[in-house]
């Protein structure tokens, strides 16, 4: 048979056609090799074109709000990993001095999906959650949360499981103290910091004779914080009065403000965080505390740990009132920039520090996957223990090895005498440095813990 | 512990217990009417509370206006909402109509909680009537979940801030105000406010229950429903207005508690078991049981919660009602003043 002037026997393809299927094959042997090494050997190795992450917040109850807005940041973080959208911070994220390995190609050239999961802020639920994004799903990473005890109780369940745990909002000492976890990291601040980066602002604004009164949440949250704000205070002069446990189903708390007024106390310290806070400042508000003088000083009331979501619940009440938070939409660095306008442009309003702090948990996951070159927990351990990062709104921020916590500037803010929107409640007082707020990894707070060995589940 | 500090928990115990009282009343009215468990009667007391939002809500609906000057969080021109009302009536006027809308929205709270009332019993409460207790259990919990989804997806889940008048939002000097000059105690004026709205309430419902021919019927209908049916009375008909007017109790219980906590849409789950725990207290289909029994909880819960009483005896603030309740029922298993025959059947 004769196609053209040159004719191809059988024997010749056949000998054209092996040579062509070697050198095609060659290739895809060596990457299938490499494949193999960065995708297998641990739990939920992904084998698609795709990954699959698990993002569990709370989706009803009391912090659905916070949860909804972590969400949004979840979302917002998996468009611009799989290249869509404007890039947010990936466009300001430095790694080490350089730039990211982040590309909007996905990660490690998987499509980035994901899966959610609602912890209804209880801890057997988001366990629940948890469990079944990474058994059914194949969920590779687990990461949310709008409270401690629940970080705990499902950072636990991942080092048990074998997958990655990037903690959303939690601000207890014992997430990174006694309860850190080999496969947890936290991006968020803690009781501690926010007690070193407040204590100085308060002896400015009120002075060493001061003595206060605290309400705490009678849980992990409510004790660390406590026991930071009053080491850090007494440390400037301060007298602690009282501290009292609150139950955290307490809805009205005038039982417990009442006794304030003749305590002798001039301080009022709300170790309350969400509805709590929001209750407990409107029974001392409406207690009329706040008009009060009292040895000589006008009464003050301080709430450690603000969040704007909440001090708009907590309405004209937080005017003047000192506080501390993770991050601010108000920031002018160009990480902060970046991602306040590309969160506005999707969703009409600026992010809140909770869907801040799940925002850049994803894209530093994303990043330490590439870096290591796979979703090996144990890989991803490696490339995130001791990373300096920085341009995520912060400013230079450590990922300390020794227990998985991030070391950055903390936020001194006030409530905002002349809020010009609903959005606008808080005012930014301080920076306070990332060098004030450290501690040593066995400083006493955080003692009684064990990082442990970082588990690949397989 | 002083007389001060007596004095102060005696009047939290009294606030408290005024929401108790409230919510317990409506509930043995129901019950004690319809003979129906009605597990939906927190949301009720929820849904008040949201009147008093949704009231400040429209009250604020405001005309946008631009401001060159300043910028929002994207950088643009800010823009500058201004009330409606305040175009309307000037800013004072119009700041004032926004600053009462809780009283306010007692106006709008009682036609829509009437509505909401005979809609319930009509529409869904009245095919229980001859089930067990239990499917009415069931089917009123059901919807007090659905009516708080409902309300969580039109306002959050955050609480919503709704203060009470400026005028009233102050402190009293309750030792003044009682014409004792060595009692020093203050106490939010709003609060006072509140116990004399529910003295009121209660009231109103005991004389319109005792002095009119419609209460007269209902009592009866309470004591045998029977024999009144069978002379010639339609007491479905009165009963329903009843529940009807149940829900406005609740709803209005509801309304005057916003300043104090700001509402969320858990509100109604938060007073819904202590409120039947009251209920059984007082005496199951009792009103006088219902009302008593919601202060002495009220107070109760109150001293429990000073640090004396928690030094005696850890987390007593956390289960002083259960415990009483517990000792109550143990002595007086119909409650202080429960009737015999009362759900003994």
């Amino acid at each position: 048979m004769t196609f053209s002037k040159t004719t191809i026997g059988r024997r010749g393809l056949i000998k054209g056609g092996a040579a062509l299927g070697v050198g095609l094959a060659a290739p895809t042997f060596f990457d299938s090799r490499s494949f193999a090494a960065a995708h297998s050997g641990y739990l939920n190795a992904p084998t698609g074109k795709s990954v699959t992450l698990g993002f569990n917040v709370p989706q009803t109850g009391p912090y659905a709000d916070e949860g909804a807005d972590e969400l949004r940041a979840y979302k917002l973080a998996v468009k611009h990993l799989n290249g869509e959208g404007d890039g947010g911070m990936m466009n300001t994220m430095m790694i080490d001095g350089g730039k990211s390995a982040l590309t909007g190609n996905g990660v490690l050239g998987k499509k980035v999906e994901y899966v959610t999961g609602d912890t209804q802020t209880k801890s057997d639920a988001a366990r629940a959650s948890a469990k079944s994004m990474i058994e059914k799903d194949g969920a590779v990473m687990i990461t949310g949360g709008s409270s401690s005890g629940v970080a705990i109780a499902v950072q636990g369940l991942c080092q048990e499981a074998g997958v990655i745990f990037m903690a959303g909002l939690t601000h207890s000492n014992d997430t990174t103290g006694k309860d850190k976890k080999a496969n947890g990291f936290r991006h968020f601040f803690n009781g501690y910091m926010s007690g070193a980066a407040l204590a100085p602002v308060l002896e400015k604004m009120y002075g060493k004779e001061r003595k206060a009164y605290h309400l705490t949440a009678d849980y992990t949250w409510g004790w660390t914080q406590q026991e930071s704000i009053q080491n850090a205070t007494e440390d400037k002069g301060w007298e602690t009065v009282q501290n009292v446990l609150t139950p955290l189903a307490t809805t009205d708390f005038s039982s417990y403000v009442a006794p304030v007024v003749n305590s002798g106390a001039d301080i009022l310290v709300l170790n309350h965080y969400g509805g709590n806070m929001v209750n407990s400042l409107t029974s001392a508000v409406q207690f009329g505390l706040r008009d009060k003088v009292v040895n000589g000083h006008n009464f003050e009331i301080v709430v450690p740990l603000y969040s704007r979501l909440m001090a708009q619940g907590a309405g004209e009440n937080v005017k003047g009132i000192f506080g501390s938070t993770n991050w601010h939409w108000s920031l002018s660095d160009e990480g902060s920039k970046a991602f306040v306008q590309s969160f506005g442009k999707e969703y009409g309003f600026p992010p809140s520090q909770a869907a801040h702090t799940c925002y850049v948990q994803t894209l530093l996951y994303a990043d330490a996957c590439e870096r290591a070159g796979t979703f090996n927990p144990c890989g991803v351990v490696e490339a995130l223990e001791g990373l300096e990062f920085d341009g995520m709104g912060n400013g230079p921020t450590l990922y300390r090895a020794e227990d998985h916590q991030c070391f950055k500037d903390v936020l001194v803010v006030k409530g905002k005498e002349n809020p010009d929107s609903e959005f606008d409640v808080l005012e930014v007082v301080e920076v306070t440095p990332r060098a004030q707020v450290e501690y040593a990894p066995d400083h006493p707070m955080f003692a009684g813990g064990d990082l442990g060995e970082c588990n690949p589940g397989a | 512990m002083d007389l001060d500090a007596i004095l102060l928990q005696v009047l939290n115990g009294l606030d408290k217990g005024s929401a108790y009282a409230l919510i317990a009343l409506g509930l043995t009215l129901i019950f004690g009417t319809l003979g129906v468990v009605n597990f939906a009667h927190g949301a009720l007391f929820m849904v008040g509370a949201f009147c008093a939002v949704s009231l400040q809500k429209l009250l604020t609906i405001s005309a946008i206006t631009i401001d060159e000057t300043k910028t929002d969080f994207l950088g643009n021109p800010l823009k500058v909402k201004t009330p409606y009302v305040e175009n309307w009536f000037g800013e004072a006027i119009g700041q004032g109509i926004i600053d009462w809308s809780v009283p306010l929205a007692i106006l709008l709270a009682i036609p829509v909680m009437l509505i909401i009332g005979i809609v319930m019993e009509r529409g869904l409460i009245k095919h229980f009537y001859k089930r067990p207790h239990a499917d009415q259990i069931l089917v009123t919990f059901g919807l007090a979940i659905v009516i708080g989804e409902i309300v969580k997806a039109s306002f959050g889940a955050t609480e919503i801030q709704v203060p009470a008048p400026e005028p009233l939002s102050r402190v009293t000097d309750v030792g003044a105000l009682l014409g004792m000059g060595d009692i020093n105690v203050t106490y939010p004026t709003w609060r006072l406010v509140y116990f004399a709205f529910a003295m009121l309430v209660i009231g109103v419902i005991f004389a319109f229950l005792r002095f009119t021919t419609f209460g007269m019927v209902v009592r009866a209908g309470m004591a045998d429903r029977e024999t009144v049916g069978l002379l010639g009375i339609d007491i479905d008909r009165r009963f329903t207005i009843m529940f009807a007017i149940a829900a406005v109790v609740a709803g209005l219980a509801g309304v005057m508690y916003v300043p104090i906590k700001p509402p969320s849409y858990e509100l109604g789950m938060q007073f819904l078991v202590i409120s039947f725990v009251v209920v059984v207290v007082g005496g199951m289909g009792s009103l006088p049981g219902a009302v008593s029994a919601g202060f002495l909880l009220g107070i109760l819960e109150s001293f429990a919660s000073t640090n004396w009483a928690k030094e005696i005896i850890p987390g007593i603030d956390q289960i002083i009602i259960y415990v009483v309740a517990i000792l109550i029922l143990l002595t007086r298993p119909r409650g202080l003043m429960g009737r015999k025959g009362v759900m003994e059947e």
